[in-house]
């Protein structure tokens, strides 16, 4: 078979097969560790002789470090070593870059970058010595350059330009020129970046957190100049990573060169302020959407123009246009993305990288054009869903948006809608609807796992795939037990060890189609042993609870056709599919809100989602992974936003206290809605991916409701009570 | 430097003496010289609640309390509710409603909710309570908003809240 997918798999195998786990809502396996607080995180292993380190910030905000006074740490109680070595990172590495990031730690390029590393035998020790360490610099803070300016930015990529944009406006019935703005974000894990390094002779083990490993291994490997097969990374528990964990950063190797000169285990772990101030910022965004439609309400014209900024020469920019570019027709079109170089910390992954921004300010100009156009929002999407991508004529592969609408539409109850602003009044509070479409490209990754089905007839899964939160232990061993027909409890799913095959890493939504692709073609090769000893095609093959047969035939113990274990390594590949068919995943928000009249609050009262996202390979954890996003978009419409001081370009608000994520008390009811699709053309296991798409629109659902209710249309996120205040209507004047 | 000042902390049962830095946390005491990972570290600034452990009985956030502060005192950790083998029925119950993903805030969060019901019991208000003097009407607001100190970055907070009521509606032991 060859490893990469280049026509769609019709078998619909896992539709056959009898086990009946795939898709169940199982309980996490790795679950009972976590709650008992007994699934180690990095930070969590117990090395003797471990010392610790912490990592300095530059008080600069660009420059050069001339000289650190070592020695007055050095007599410090316990203080071991200061490290500021050329190998240590200043930025932070991107997703799957496979290679050293930018390193020279001594040149400044963003405030509080980290430009060394004290290590002492206690973690008071080293905090206490990193605070009272002198450093002199070469201060060019004068040279940097602090806030954005779209005026100086360059194309990020090619522009999409298609038909006659300004022509097709003059000539439109209907047109919405509006300017959306959206701050910088973090991904604000609970799990702070830690690494434990260690090494044995030239030989390097990292207990790190980290989302890609056989990516991080190479990265870990160039950053210190030794090859890549001296370097065992362990990253089974990941407090979370939402992309600032793509890529290896300044812990890591920081911890990598302490431990080799000191000749001991080193253990880092940055502070939740250096998390915030050094890793990776999601980039703020200038958005001009530009819509046109004919009377019925079908777009002519669609332009979508962003600006994004980046420290000089990284080649990431937030893909704000990801969606526009096939989600709604309009032929006329022009997609740009430009992007400004500018002295803040690395701007990345995080995420839904490009739609979590993109399609809030998409969703939000769709419902201002239905406003003009007084036709309800859902219909509009519905008129507008095109046939081809626009200018490309390519093909979809399945696609459930409209499904998705109509199903959240019933289920939230969108018919009792008033179409007009400020029409509903509770006490002091303006109640409004809002919604929008969900919409997230669809990604094949390569990846690789072994599958050993045991002669005592359990089934071991083994790969680097790490799980984030996402379900990665939970999914695989589904498809495993599923496929070679043993119960659950037979299988165990071990991951996140660089000593196993390479999965695709967690990113992009990709993991579970990806690494579950390539469990799935394992558990064929051991099929297709088994059949061998059925003397039977190994389609024909039946298998559950541990028994094999054929139809019509009596079912012997699986066990009885083996000569030993089976082990098998499936791969999967990204091949022609991926160019011939838009693959994407699809879904709608719907949100009922009360905005306070007299201070401008804006409480979230309920919120349904609906997604589309090919085969559901677990319903419980793929619809926590719907709830997360939904979390995170309520979060993007009304609290999260990073500050930046325009004076000296540093990060104000720099923790959980002050970058607001939603807490409790922010989350109404929630429900989610799972479509039943089978995708072909996306994997083997007709799966897409959905750790992103349920954020991915959901800000402008909130948006919406927002306007709904109170008849202000804001533009610029998040919604915050003092935007709202100013516009406001008459709160003693009452429903309209 | 002054006499290192020593104090007996009970954790889980057990008797421990601490003798260490004066500045070593509780949370800190617990992780490195316990290795009692289970509680976690999620910002050392009493944002997150990730730390969160019961001192007495009370709910606070160890990583904003020294050790040695706590000479006589019986702290429970997540460890002290219930092993993997042996869980509780709150840990349970997070796990059928799937109230965690990635794990990292879950401990803080069952001891919070574990401290939590205690509160509730005795009658403690909240800022969401109508009549602070009254008895307290328990609803999803309620506990909304007592668990507001524990944050869950992977947004699992519906979930959570499936399972606490759960567990307080069928007066299991937490």
């Amino acid at each position: 078979m060859k490893d990469s997918y280049d026509s769609p798999d019709d078998r619909n195998l896992l539709d056959q097969t009898r086990q009946g786990v795939i898709g169940q809502p199982l309980d996490r396996p790795e679950g009972r560790l976590k709650v008992a607080g007994q699934a180690p995180y990095a930070a969590e292993y117990d090395r003797p002789d471990c010392a610790e380190g912490v990592l300095v910030g530059a008080t600069i905000t660009k420059g050069r470090v001339k000289a650190i006074n070592r020695d007055a740490v050095l007599g410090m109680p316990g203080v071991l070593a200061v490290f500021s070595a050329p190998e240590m990172l200043r930025r932070a590495a991107q997703g799957g870059a496979g290679e050293a990031p930018m390193q020279d730690v001594r040149q400044v390029e963003f405030p509080l970058q980290p430009i060394a590393l004290v290590v002492a035998e206690t973690f008071e020790q080293a905090t206490h010595a990193a605070k009272a360490l002198v450093v002199e610099y070469d201060d060019q803070s004068s040279k940097a350059v602090l806030v954005p300016s779209p005026g100086r930015a360059e194309p990020a990529k090619d522009p999409t330009e298609n038909g006659d944009l300004e022509g097709a406006l003059k000539d439109a019935a209907h047109v919405v020129d509006v300017t959306y703005t959206t701050p910088g974000h973090a991904s604000a894990a609970m799990e702070p970046h830690a690494a434990i390094a260690e090494w044995d002779g030239d030989s390097l083990t990292l207990h790190g957190s980290l989302q890609m490993v056989k990516y991080n291994v190479d990265e870990l490997a160039d950053s210190v100049g030794i090859p890549s097969d001296r370097v065992r990374i362990v990253s089974a528990y990941v407090g979370g990573g939402f992309g600032s964990k793509l890529g290896i950063s300044h812990e890591a190797v920081a911890a990598t060169i302490a431990s080799r000169q000191l000749g001991r285990p080193v253990r880092v772990v940055m502070t939740r302020q250096q998390v915030f101030q050094a890793v990776m910022r999601r980039s703020e965004t200038v958005q001009r959407i530009r819509l046109g439609a004919d009377s019925d309400g079908r777009l002519t014209a669609l332009g979508h123009e962003a600006f994004v900024s980046n420290l000089p020469e990284e080649s990431f920019s937030e893909p704000v246009l990801q969606a526009t570019q096939f989600l709604y027709g309009g032929e006329n079109r022009r997609l740009t993305l430009n992007i400004s170089r500018i002295n803040r910390l690395t701007a990345g992954s995080v995420r839904a990288p490009g739609e979590a921004v993109g399609m809030p300010a998409l969703e939000s100009a769709m419902d201002e054009l239905a406003v003009a156009l007084h036709l309800d929002p859902v219909e509009l999407r519905k008129r507008n869903v095109p046939d081809q991508v626009p200018g490309e004529g390519t093909p979809y592969s399945s696609r459930k948006l409209v499904e998705a609408l109509d199903a959240g539409a019933r289920a939230f109850g969108w018919d009792r809608r008033r179409p007009l602003p400020c029409q509903q009044r509770e006490g002091e509070w303006w109640i409004g609807m809002g919604m929008a479409s969900a919409a997230r490209v669809n990604i094949l990754a390569k990846a690789e796992a072994r599958v050993t089905l045991r002669g005592d007839g359990t089934v071991l899964v083994e790969t680097d795939q790490t799980d984030i939160g996402t379900g990665s232990y939970a999914i695989l061993g589904q498809i495993a037990a599923e496929m070679l027909g043993q119960p659950i409890e037979r299988t165990s799913v071990h991951l996140g060890d660089s000593l196993f095959p390479q999965g695709a890493g967690s990113g992009g939504s990709w993991a579970a189609s990806s690494t579950g692709s390539a469990v799935f073609r394992a558990c064929e090769a051991i099929r297709a042993e088994l059949a061998r000893g059925l003397n039977c095609a190994p389609d024909d093959l039946q298998l559950r609870d541990g028994m094999a047969w054929v139809e019509g035939t009596e079912p012997r113990p699986v066990t009885d056709l083996m000569d030993g274990d089976i082990a098998r390594i499936g791969r999967i590949e990204p091949g022609e599919l991926m160019e011939k068919v838009k693959q994407a995943t699809y879904g709608a928000f719907f949100c009922e809100v009360a905005v306070n009249a007299f201070t401008g609050e804006t409480r979230v009262r309920r919120m349904t989602g609906a997604f589309g996202f090919g085969r559901v390979l677990n319903a419980k954890t793929a619809r926590s992974q719907c709830l997360g996003g939904m979390v995170w978009g309520i979060g993007m419409a009304l609290t999260e936003e990073l500050q930046f001081d325009h004076r000296d370009g540093h990060l104000t608000n720099h923790d959980l206290a002050e970058y607001h994520v939603p807490v409790h008390r922010d989350i109404p009811e929630m429900e989610v809605l799972l479509i039943e699709e089978r995708d072909a053309a996306a994997s083997p296991l007709q799966a897409k991916g959905v750790g992103e798409l349920g954020i991915c629109g959901a800000a402008g659902a909130v948006a919406n409701a927002i306007y709904n209710a109170c008849g202000v249309r804001l533009r610029d996120f998040p919604m915050t009570p003092d935007k709202l205040l100013a516009d406001l209507p008459d709160p003693f004047a009452g429903p309209t | 430097m002054a006499q290192s000042p020593a104090a007996r902390i009970a954790v889980n049962g057990v008797t421990y003496e601490f003798d260490g830095d004066v500045r070593r946390s509780l949370l800190d005491f617990l992780r490195r010289d316990l290795g009692l990972t289970g509680t976690k570290k999620g910002c050392d600034h009493g944002q997150c609640g990730a730390c969160t452990v019961m001192v007495n009985g009370r709910r606070i956030n160890s990583c904003l309390s020294l050790a040695v502060m706590h000479d006589g005192d019986e702290v429970t950790t997540i460890e002290g509710l219930g092993a993997a083998d042996n869980l509780s029925a709150l840990q349970k119950a997070f796990v059928s409603h799937d109230g965690f993903q990635c794990g990292y805030c879950t401990p803080g969060q069952i001891c919070s909710a574990a401290a939590m019901m205690e509160e509730i019991r005795e009658g403690w208000p909240s800022f969401a309570s109508e009549d602070v003097a009254g008895r307290v009407h328990l609803d999803d607001e309620e506990i909304r908003e007592r668990m507001s100190g524990n944050l869950c970055r992977c947004g699992a907070y519906a979930n959570i809240l499936t399972a606490i009521k759960e567990v307080m509606e069928s007066g299991a032991k937490p």
